[in-house]
């Protein structure tokens, strides 16, 4: 069966012209950056031709890249380094909707004696910016909000945001692990200090992340060891990785129009045709400025899981936020800290598009998913109670 | 993904005896929305009123909620309300090949459901409690003090389960209950209720069950490992590991203090014996090198 895959925010295929780029690397020109010989020399030179690149994207300067393992490191990295570099400050200021690699590690510092604050969202998912300045204060050693977030797309003022820390003498960084390459980020007149991207979310392959620091930014290595990243994150460079991942990075930027309007296109058409078709039906993040590749749908008197697996049948990929598919018997912290009425947090369906996607196969979505929502709810016994005299 | 086993996926896709029936004689309900998932169950009698004839069942739910219900409604038709009382949440699984162990919760449901609904139908009382969230988890023919208020359970509700289920974990309590899933403040709790139901059946005189299935067979052979024979060899600085298990011919090998220790022909007969007497008389134990 043919996928239709809409569920690029939890990982993206490997653009070709992405995988040409690395192919040379693991067999012909597996030189390691590091050496002194010939052999090696030119790898080190593919590196920084991806440097250039990744830096190209973000409107940085080269010595501003940091290649790292995967947005989860690059999360982890900022955060200790934040706060070792500001060791007389005990106060990390982070947002309830957080992804789980700034959030689980917040909250094991927690345990370690830092105080921690969660800066909550209103319905839409909008980040409350009066309660983030009342928060930060001169204890503050680092605010970390996400650009876009995950579940919902909603976009962060991180700007604003970052300028509230900074006048506290804080850090401040951003997972921008979703928002790079689906919208222009510009760090050239920036007062973000550090920012964290993953490959896999943008067409390259997974194992590959970004922390770009700030010329000036003091920093302090979580991995050390050689001087690789000029000693600011120890280990022999993945090369090939880096190397697609420059790749990717121009291909994002050359795409960067099409995604604001083909893409952002196809989700309307998407979510406006299900919301047509499907009552008791509602967008979650509705009102707020989004990501243009993102819609998440809460779907009432349904679970999520069940949706999902008769998606499944038609080859059509989504993901949710209920619990069932997480592993968890909560739904989503995401649509929790949103207060998502309960009666449909747990049918909440996350579309995520990207340039990949076709016409074809947003119209097989919107044909085949409101039977299915009308299967389940005809199947529960609150659909029925709930929904009698509508089809 | 979770790795569902062909028959939940059938039941899934093509759920059996989806729907009500307005003349029910009994009815269970239990979950709620706020939970994530909810079981409505219809069953009719025969003219004697002791055979059930039809069941019917409504599910908001996962995949493995509603293949539990689906495999439930199976399972009863046919059946005295008596015999229908004696299906088990473990049964259940079993029917559907098995069920992740994070979705046994499911299973619980169906049998709980059935469970309420011949309660009910028999005028049994059902003592109601309030849950302090929306989350009433409704286990409502359980009353006792309320551990986890997140999903409205009982401590006297967790004790049957943890003791039919032979739980010992809070970790498997989850799995099986949701109680301890959400804010997790009960599970402190928890392990009080596994330690006293640990404590309640070790104190419990045990017998060998008259009849035993394959799978049962198993499955009690490696409990009395885990549960009797291994920290008894601990003590000592040894351990054993099971190898295989042949109908009735158990293969273990000894490890730590115990592999090569030249009693070991008499800690085999210890294992033996132990089986014996809490499995089934014909198991023979084999010691293997590997």
């Amino acid at each position: 069966m043919k996928e239709i895959y809409l569920d690029n925010n939890a990982t993206t295929k490997v653009d070709e012209a992405v995988f040409e780029e690395m192919r040379p690397y693991f067999c012909e020109l597996y030189g390691n950056p590091s050496s002194m010989h010939f052999f090696g020399g030119q790898v080190q030179s593919k590196v920084n031709e991806a440097r250039n690149r990744v830096a190209g994207l973000l409107g940085a300067s080269p010595d501003e890249i940091i290649f790292t393992a995967c947005g989860t490191e690059s999360d982890n990295a900022a955060i200790r380094s934040a706060l070792e570099v500001l060791p007389d400050r005990k106060h990390i200021i982070t947002s309830r909707v957080e992804h789980p690699a700034v959030l689980t590690q917040c909250r094991n510092l927690r345990q370690r004696g830092y105080r921690v604050s969660e800066i909550g969202v209103d319905g839409a998912g909008r980040l409350d910016m009066e309660e983030l300045k009342a928060t930060v204060d001169d204890d503050t050693a680092i605010v970390s909000l996400m650009w876009a977030n995950n579940e919902t797309g909603v976009i962060f003022p991180v700007e604003e945001a970052a300028a509230i820390a900074k006048s506290k003498g804080a850090l401040f960084h951003s997972d921008a692990v979703q928002a790079i390459g689906k919208i222009p980020i510009n760090m050239t007149d920036s007062l973000i200090d550090m920012l964290s991207l993953s490959g896999h979310k943008l067409h390259a392959p997974k194992g590959i992340g970004v922390l770009f620091v700030r010329r000036g930014t003091a920093f302090r290595p979580l991995l050390v060891g050689g001087h690789q990243e000029k000693s600011r994150r120890a280990g022999t460079e993945n090369a090939a990785a880096i190397i697609a991942l420059g790749k990717a990075c121009q291909l994002a930027a050359e795409f960067m129009e099409a995604e604001n309007s083909v893409v952002k296109a196809q989700r309307n058409r998407l979510q406006d045709a299900l919301m047509a078709a499907i009552p008791h039906a509602r967008i979650n993040g509705d009102g707020a400025e989004r990501l243009p590749n993102t819609t998440s749908i809460a779907f009432e008197f349904v679970e999520g899981e069940a949706i999902l697996l008769l998606l499944s049948e038609f080859g059509i990929c989504a993901s949710s936020g209920s619990a069932c598919t997480s592993g968890s018997l909560e739904p989503s912290h995401v649509l929790r800290a949103m207060g998502v009425p309960f009666t449909c947090a747990h049918g909440s369906i996350r579309f995520s598009l990207s340039r990949f996607t076709t016409d074809e196969e947003i119209d097989k979505v919107i044909r085949e998913l409101p039977p299915i929502i009308a299967r389940l709810r005809q199947m529960s016994p609150f659909g029925r109670e709930h929904l009698k005299g509508q089809s | 993904m979770w790795d569902y086993t062909p028959i939940v996926k059938d039941h899934f896709l093509n759920p059996r005896n989806v729907g009500d029936i307005p003349d029910a004689d009994a009815v269970g309900e239990v979950g709620s929305l706020a939970c994530g998932d909810a079981l409505k169950l219809y069953l009719k009698l025969d003219d004697n009123k002791d055979k059930i004839v039809d069941a019917k069942f409504q599910t908001f739910g996962c995949a493995s909620a509603i293949a539990s219900s689906s495999a439930l409604t199976e399972m009863v038709k046919g059946k005295t309300l008596d015999e229908a009382l004696a299906v088990s949440n473990q049964d259940i699984a079993d029917f559907l090949g098995g069920l992740p162990e994070e979705k046994m919760h499911c299973s619980v449901m169906g049998q709980e459901a059935l469970e309420v609904a011949i309660f009910k139908y028999r005028g049994m009382d059902i003592p109601q409690h309030d849950s302090e969230h929306d989350h009433g988890h409704a286990y409502p023919d359980y009353e006792g003090e309320l551990v986890c208020k997140c999903f409205g359970i009982t401590d006297a509700f967790l004790k049957k389960v943890i003791e039919t289920n032979s739980l010992t974990t809070a970790e498997q309590v989850t799995n099986f209950t949701k109680a301890g899933g959400a804010c997790g403040s009960c599970i402190p709790k928890i392990k009080e209720l596994i330690a006293q139901v640990l404590g309640e059946s070790a104190a419990k005189p045990r017998t060998r069950p008259e009849k035993l299935s394959n799978m049962k067979k198993m499955q009690l052979i490696q409990e009395v490992l885990e549960r009797d024979i291994r920290p008894l060899l601990w003590a000592d600085g040894g351990d054993l590991e099971l190898i295989d298990i042949d109908g009735s011919r158990v293969q273990v090998a000894f490890r730590k203090a115990c592999a090569g220790c030249a009693s070991s022909g008499n800690t085999a007969r210890m294992v033996e014996m132990k089986l014996r007497d809490l499995v089934a008389e014909d198991i023979v134990v084999e010691e293997v090198t590997q």
